[in-house]
């Protein structure tokens, strides 16, 4: 208390339990988030493995022991049990790693933490809706969480239709209380990424320092600034169409059922409408944080700023009126599908101005290649891999054959799970050191990215073989001939696996260690406001805000 | 050892993608081992397909290499010890300007035969001959034929307890998870319509060896066509995700001559079984381990 008098009277700083579930602080909240990411990350990542466990080998391998373990089925029961378990286990993992871990650690966390740092701002603009922001999500995580333990359909436990929950399979498919368990865990997690995008965009817009203009803010900023939009304009859509399968399922109306005048293909139109934008949010913020930890250990600015930054802006625009390319099979007429091929095309052009231009800021420059800078190629090189093989997925005609296989998934997980998962651990090992005040162990940093390397692609690359000889998507068990490169995908899982055990321990042993960052631990290349304060920066940041030339 | 060598081949690099749709073998109309391409085309739209998606090699696999090359290049020539001065360039308008127009470019080169297989996909280039009406069930596909006399069957996994009684213990003509009882018989060279709905949820009608694929949704009917070239067992799998038993409603079809078909349907309209084992008796004659399918 005596040192709480000691500061002055700006400086209310509360301490223990109250600081974390009261807090208005940003960088307290975004910490909150980072800690929720991890814990999600780290349960999406066990279903993940787990999956990868069942289909190490043809036959039903462990799902059936699993669903007599967790459920107490017994014989036929359990195996019946055990093939909706698995289905149940896809669509948790996904839903978790895009709203429960990319979401949270890109936007309510590095985004939390760094925008007002970097705008010169003392905090988000709107902080107690901040809190309100975070704490929507354990409640949705738990909803989520609980979805997994209650009947679906007959026999089954937990939301089985795969996180694009396509009715009538999510409606009358699955009458039990798990899908409303799911759906409710959207509709606040969804809100809480609203509330969120609200306050960026409020902070980004009218609480920049003094001299800092919109062509002057840092690309994270403005990677943020777009996501915050697209988050804002496609997530009332999925809110209203999950409220339409709500009221399908228990309110007897019949939006998406064919025999009283409803359409299923309707919610596939709006669901993707949101889907689309929603893989753009989850990897803008990557490509702002890449674009930092480029320039900063290139010790270059970064090359073609405001191709960079309007690059981002075509991305998100476009990525509104190309959302039934992932509809080609429905039945769509042959202009429709001549259109969305089109349009999807149009987004490899400034994805790939982002590309040339991070290799352009590279080039001439003085690298020196710390983890962040490892995560970061690795980031680039991998995210190429993925987007070239959706350039192919574009075109109706070849997605005919690659829909719905193993090539979509190898496909998304290039950008998503090498890509943003990439750009996450980038920004974590860039931003570590400011945030906690200590600097992590290269050495196990270095090895968290090698072992993390080798596993993703050894689970992903063989995947583009298995979806060209046509192994379809979200089944338990698979044709033998498929048996060769689903064993090497399954052990890839496990390498990657122990690259998460890596990145806790990496973890914990900073915080052993103690060892002191410093402000700018990494030199000249650093130019962004957050390097300017001391690590880690101040309770209160810009009471003298700072001025921008 | 020598799977684990041949992975370790195909993972070496980015070139070794090349390989994706251009190896010549193992070619089949089922999935086969290790495989790293499409399954053979059985018809002329998958070999357009197959044909598309090589082209599409020449550009993506160059591209990837590109960008390996230039972060090579960086991390070899800029890295901090060889290049201690950092330059301050951020600008350069021609090379943006390059960056910005190549990939339009290199994109226009795609799309046009992009849009030249899409609307060869819904531009069937005869009448069809035969209508054949696949409808999704969970977890099994009825089939109606609509001929003079229409009839239908039930086509589901085949059990491998039934594999005996039904003359199909050769599990490399029968593959275990793509076997069915009845498979939708169809004549070869013959244009073919496929309608298609599902019953419950949607399902998803793929043959890959067809270069078809197309979603099974109540409430509405589908079409696609097929001319199947050779004889033989064709084999795919729904390709939707519709619930349980979603890995476990395989599609098969058996393309077989005008004569064995006209004989097959003419018994099927009264009693498919009997057809079925008729046509079996016919292909492979008393002895049924016969030669695959093709």
């Amino acid at each position: 208390m005596a040192e709480a008098a000691a500061h002055d009277h700006g400086d209310h700083r509360p301490h223990g339990w109250v600081r974390w579930v009261y807090s208005t602080n940003h960088k307290d909240i975004g910490t909150l988030y980072l800690i929720f990411a991890i814990i999600a990350g780290v349960i999406g990542a066990a279903l993940s493995v787990a999956i990868r466990m069942e289909l190490q080998e043809p036959g039903i391998q462990i799902f059936s022991g699993l669903a007599q373990m967790v459920y107490g089925m017994q014989g036929d029961a359990a195996i019946d049990g055990g093939k909706s378990m698995y289905n149940a286990f896809g669509a948790a993992h996904g839903l978790i790693m895009i709203f429960f871990m990319v979401m949270p650690a890109l936007i309510g966390g590095f985004a939390n933490w760094m925008v007002p740092i970097m705008i010169g701002a003392p905090d988000m603009a709107f902080p107690r809706m901040n809190n309100i922001s975070f704490w929507l999500l354990p409640p949705a995580f738990i909803l989520l969480l609980s979805s997994m333990f209650v009947p679906s359909a007959p026999g089954a436990f937990g939301v089985g239709g795969g996180w694009t929950i396509y009715p009538p399979l999510s409606t009358s498919g699955q009458p039990g209380p798990a899908m409303d368990l799911a759906i409710l865990a959207i509709h606040i997690a969804g809100a809480s990424s609203i509330l969120g995008a609200i306050n960026f965009i409020t902070t980004i817009f009218n609480m920049r320092a003094p001299g800092m203009t919109l062509h002057k803010m840092p690309l994270f900023a403005w990677a943020v600034l777009i996501t915050a939009f697209l988050l804002l304009l496609s997530l009332p859509v999925l809110a209203g169409a999950i409220t339409m399968l709500l009221t399908d399922r228990n309110f007897g109306t019949a939006f998406f059922v064919p025999d009283q005048g409803g359409d299923p293909i309707l919610f596939q139109h709006l669901f993707w409408f949101f889907g689309h934008p929603e893989v753009y949010i989850l990897i803008l913020p990557g490509f702002g944080i890449v674009s930092h930890i480029v320039s900063t250990f290139s010790k270059k600015p970064v090359f073609g700023y405001l191709g960079m930054a309007y690059a981002m802006v075509a991305i998100g625009a476009v990525g509104f009126i190309v959302w039934a390319h992932h509809m080609y099979t429905t039945g769509l007429s042959l202009d429709t599908q001549r259109y969305f091929v089109f349009a999807t095309m149009v987004i490899a052009v400034p994805t790939g101005v982002k590309i040339f231009s991070w290799i352009a800021t590279m080039w001439g420059g003085s690298i020196s290649f710390k983890p962040p800078m490892l995560w970061a190629l690795g980031f680039i090189f991998l995210f190429t891999i993925g987007g070239v093989t959706g350039v192919q997925l574009a075109n109706a005609g070849l997605d005919r054959s690659l829909h719905d296989t193993y090539f979509v998934i190898a496909h998304f997980h290039y950008v998503l799970s090498l890509g943003a998962v990439f750009a996450i651990f980038a920004g974590w090992y860039y931003w570590f050191p400011k945030m906690t005040g200590y600097m992590y162990s290269p050495v196990i940093a270095n090895t968290h990215f090698w072992v993390t390397f080798v596993g993703v692609n050894l689970i992903f690359f063989p995947q583009h073989f298995l979806g060209l000889a046509g192994m379809p998507r979200r089944t338990v068990d698979y044709p033998d001939a498929f048996a060769g490169w689903n064993m090497v995908s399954s052990y890839g899982s496990y390498i990657a696996a122990v690259g998460v055990a890596i990145f806790l321990y990496g973890v914990f042993e900073a915080f052993q260690k103690k060892r002191v960052a410093g402000a700018n631990p990494w030199g000249e290349g650093a130019t962004t406001l957050e390097w300017q304060l001391p690590s880690p920066p101040p309770f209160h940041q810009w009471e003298q805000l700072p001025k921008i030339k | 050892m020598r799977k684990f060598l041949a992975s370790a081949e195909f993972l070496a690099g980015a070139a070794a993608s090349a390989v994706l749709f251009s190896s010549a073998a193992a070619r089949a109309d089922q999935p086969r081992e290790w495989e790293v391409t499409f399954q053979a085309p059985a018809t002329d739209m998958m070999r357009q397909i197959e044909r598309f998606g090589n082209y599409t090699m020449w550009f993506i696999v160059p591209i990837t290499i590109l960008v390996l090359v230039l972060l090579l290049v960086c991390i070899v020539r800029f890295r901090a010890s060889a290049n201690p001065v950092p330059s301050r360039t951020s600008h350069n308008t021609l090379i943006e300007v390059i960056w910005t127009v190549g990939p339009v470019i290199v994109l226009l080169l795609i799309a046009i035969p992009s849009f030249q297989l899409l609307t060869a996909q819904y531009t069937p280039p005869e009448e069809a001959k035969l209508t054949v009406k696949a409808t999704g069930n969970q977890w099994n596909w009825d089939y109606e034929y609509q001929v003079d006399k229409t009839f239908s069957f039930n086509s589901a996994l085949l059990q491998d307890a039934d594999r005996a009684k039904a003359g199909k213990e050769d599990r490399a003509l029968y593959p275990r998870l793509l076997a069915v009882d009845n498979e939708l018989v169809v004549p070869v060279n013959t244009m073919t319509r496929v309608l298609i709905t599902a019953a419950d949820v949607i399902h998803s009608f793929a043959v890959p060896s067809f270069g078809i694929k197309m979603d099974a949704v109540p409430g509405r009917t589908n079409e696609t066509w097929f001319k199947a070239e050779k004889e033989g067992l064709y084999y795919g799998q729904c390709s939707q995700l519709c619930g349980k038993d979603h890995a476990f409603m395989p599609i098969a079809v058996r393309v077989v001559s005008d004569a064995q078909f006209k004989t097959w349907l003419e018994t099927a309209k009264t009693d498919v079984p009997a057809a079925n084992k008729a046509l079996m008796a016919e292909i492979y004659g008393t002895n049924k381990v016969a030669a695959a399918g093709n």
